[in-house]
């Protein structure tokens, strides 16, 4: 139990897949600005990744047994991609109510580097298949909080007129995700 | 087998398949789509800024495919009769009128009229200031001049002018977002074809208004002996014009003491002798020749 907790904690906070890692920083700066589009990106990110996970890893199994490992990569973004789809169309058609919160959000990370980055990550670190489980659900969980705290500031950023006329806009963004970054290296070696 | 064969292979099945399974999931779990409610998401404006009382345009293009009759065509405050026109021959039923609507500030209190009790220095944000004793200004009904709705409007519409917020009513759409965003709630949605419009909602009685902005409605109720159809009453100490019956004669901004009512007409019309006999002073003798020209072409 206390692997289990301590991958999660790790995930969330030491190895936070958007600012330690520096993955997935696309969603981060483009979907950050409101705090409802950055909670349904995050809670879709979760969900990707743990059904991502939990797809790749015994995939990874079958490629090792016949000795095509490095094929890892472009097989684990085609099964990723096809199963989003998958899944979204399976949502769509008897789950409407969750298509609609995460459905416009799962085309966008089908191929996204953090979903890909855990799988592969699972595979590197040898995580037995639940410790991969609670890695990719920890890596999600990291994920939406980044999401949530910098769409928190972004807001905050919008509507304070003390922005530098030319730090407005995207520069005051990267500024802000770094020193954001920087506050997350606080946690190194916490686990 | 040859070690270059069997990943272009495996890879190639593996597009293969997962193309299938796609291909024959996308049958399978087929949800069928309104076509309706494509051309109408199409025919709105797509500013999303949920002026129709939806969440965006394509949410009201979904109320509306599902209940025609009930939501109505002419909700679209941005794309207004053009688009309640397209819309209702996409769903087949009557436009309807789809009321031109505007913003209104509800106060005329600018930086020479109203009485500032404080000196705010803080961030220039009307919430930010109202949330320090209801702001600087002697009025607490009035506008704060520090331009959130100018922040919030999307089409360049509402400015500040000598601190109080002005439309600009050619330009604005009446989505409502000024309206929403103004913490002290002056920006009302009106109709567009009521010119007349009163400029203060202050509350309280007409002296204690008096002190504090020369420009207030102190509620004497002239204007309502003055109107000839009934259209004024005066409510919470302020006058109040029912759009319905007003007529935009104009005749209650002529008698109001304080300018708490004003004409948007006259408003409109008041630079215009003074900037176009300018312009046209130079171009008259060559224009004249040409006035003539014009009653042969149409005869």
């Amino acid at each position: 139990m206390g692997t289990y907790f301590s991958i999660l904690l790790a995930m969330i906070l030491v190895n936070n897949y958007v600012l330690a890692q520096f993955l997935g920083i696309c969603p981060f700066l483009g979907v950050s600005k409101k705090l409802d589009s950055s909670v349904g990106m995050g809670v879709a990110v979760i969900f990707v990744m743990v059904l991502a996970t939990a797809a790749t890893w015994p995939i990874m199994r079958i490629l090792n047994a016949w000795n095509i490992a490095y094929l890892q990569t472009i097989v684990f973004i085609l099964v990723i991609a096809a199963l989003v789809q998958f899944v979204e169309m399976v949502l769509k058609k008897f789950i409407p109510s969750l298509h609609k919160a995460l459905g416009v959000y799962l085309p966008l990370i089908t191929t996204n580097c953090a979903v890909l980055g855990v799988c592969i990550n699972n595979i590197d670190l040898g995580y037995n298949y639940p410790q991969a489980l609670v890695n990719a659900l920890g890596a999600g969980i990291g994920f939406l909080l980044a999401m949530v705290i910098f769409s928190g500031m972004r807001s905050r950023l919008e509507n304070s007129p003390n922005v530098p006329k030319p730090f407005q806009g995207v520069p005051i963004t990267m500024t802000t995700a770094a020193i954001l970054s920087l506050a997350f290296m606080g946690f190194g070696g916490l686990v | 087998m040859n070690p270059i064969m069997t990943p272009v292979l495996l890879v190639v099945a593996l597009g293969f398949i997962f193309a299938v399974v796609l291909t024959i999931a996308s049958k399978v779990f087929y949800v069928p789509v309104d076509e309706t409610v494509i051309k109408l998401t199409e025919a709105l404006p797509g500013a999303n800024c949920g002026g129709c009382g939806f969440a965006g345009c394509s949410d009201y293009a979904n109320a509306l495919a599902a209940d025609p009759d009930g939501v109505g065509p002419n909700k679209c405050p941005v794309g207004g009769a053009d688009v309640a026109a397209q819309l209702a021959s996409i769903l087949g039923v009557e436009a309807g009128s789809a009321e031109p609507q505007v913003a209104v500030v509800q106060c005329n209190g600018n930086c020479s009229v109203v009485k500032t009790l404080s000196e705010y220095q803080g961030p220039e944000s009307c919430k930010a200031a109202a949330s320090l004793f209801g702001g600087m200004n002697a009025c607490k009904y009035g506008c704060l001049g520090l331009g959130d709705c100018t922040r919030a409007c999307n089409f360049g519409a509402i400015k500040i002018c000598d601190g109080v917020a002005v439309v600009a009513r050619e330009l604005c759409t009446g989505c409502g977002a000024c309206a929403a965003t103004c913490p002290k709630h002056v920006i009302r949605i009106a109709p567009l074809k009521n010119k007349v419009v009163v400029q203060c909602q202050n509350a309280d009685k007409g002296a204690q208004t008096l002190k504090a902005c020369k420009n207030g409605c102190i509620g004497c109720g002239k204007c309502a002996k003055v109107c000839k159809f009934d259209a004024i009453t005066i409510e919470n100490n302020h006058a109040f014009i029912d759009p319905e019956k007003c007529k935009n004669c104009g005749m209650c901004a002529k008698e109001c003491p304080t300018k708490a009512i004003n004409n948007m007409r006259a408003k409109r019309q008041q630079p215009k002798p003074k900037a176009a006999p300018k312009k046209e002073a130079a171009p008259e003798a060559p224009v004249a020749p040409k006035a003539p020209e014009a009653p042969q072409a149409n005869a």
